[in-house]
């Protein structure tokens, strides 16, 4: 799962570290964007019913709807 | 007012501060551990300062899943004085309770300052003995304290009475200097500086007194 900052948030981390890269002699990067990405695995019956449920738990808990998006996606499936 | 809670979590630190103001000003305060369920005791409820849950995830993000909170909500709901602050405000946008959210301070540093607020809403229960445009010197001790929120949110703040005290000068990039917000009813309060360590001119200002007397002078609205 991926947690961003709302367009339109302001992001002091992602503008922090956009600052500091042509220091280290990165030029050409803008739009510097921070988040969180969480991993974990989840039992399900389903590729489909584990991203129902990935997408669930990020979008009530690991993220704040107020200041962020919530977006989950299906790494490794391992059948049982 | 006569009987306060003050809700401990794990990772709480600003009980004792809060606990001690309520109690000078002639209330009891009592500290309730956040597993309590019942808060019928209790004529007022004070989520204090601290890092509740570690802050992990996000400030207040774990604490509004402490069983209290169910408990906090149902007290909030029936019209009883609720006040969060600092990490307090932080658990009551996280819950629900109180509209927008907390995000890091803008220049993401930690601060530790006196801050300048003024008065600009006297329809809280925190507010209803100052005036409005009344100045208070009390410290803020926060790393995410810039309050954000939409515009149609911002907008209803403003339309509703809804922000009580902004910052004189923005010290963290908070959306209109908002220091502190109530929701519509006025009952529920949340502020990020400390009124309970702006109790006495020896400790460097008593400002935070005529904030805390409104609120222990506050009844269970009908």
């Amino acid at each position: 799962m991926d947690v961003t900052l709302r367009q339109g948030i302001a992001d002091p981390e992602g503008a922090t570290i956009e600052r500091a890269l042509p220091a280290l002699g990165f030029s050409g990067v803008s739009n510097v964007k921070a988040g969180k990405s969480f991993r974990m695995t989840i039992d399900a019956d389903s590729a489909d019913a584990a991203l129902v449920k990935a997408t669930s738990l990020a979008e009530r808990l690991l993220s704040n709807p107020v200041i962020e998006d919530a977006s989950a996606r299906l790494g490794e499936v391992v059948p049982p | 007012m006569n009987r306060v809670g003050v809700v401990v979590f794990p990772g709480s630190n600003c009980e004792y501060d809060a606990a001690a103001a309520i109690d000078a000003l002639g209330a009891s305060a009592k500290l309730v551990w956040h597993s309590e369920t019942d808060l019928s005791d209790y004529d007022g409820i004070i989520l204090p300062g601290g890092f509740a849950h570690g802050d992990y995830l996000r400030p207040g993000a774990l604490a509004r899943f402490s069983p209290v909170m169910e408990a906090v909500t149902r007290f909030a709901n029936d019209g009883g004085p609720v006040l969060g602050i600092c990490n307090g405000f932080q658990v009551l946008t996280e819950a629900g309770l109180l509209p927008g959210a907390l995000q890091k301070n803008i220049g993401l540093t930690f601060l530790c300052q006196p801050t300048t607020l003024v008065v600009t809403s006297t329809s809280s229960v925190l507010t209803s003995s100052a005036t409005i445009g009344q100045e208070l010197v009390i410290p803020i001790n926060h790393f995410s304290g810039s309050y954000t929120c939409d515009d149609a949110t911002y907008k209803a703040l403003s339309d509703n009475d809804q922000i009580v005290l902004r910052y004189k000068e923005n010290p963290n990039g908070s959306r209109g200097d908002i220091a502190g917000v109530a929701n519509e009813r006025g009952n529920v309060v949340g502020l990020m500086p400390h009124p309970e360590r702006a109790m006495s001119t020896l400790l460097g200002s008593a400002d935070g007194r005529v904030l805390l007397e409104s609120f222990v002078a506050a009844h269970v609205a009908a």
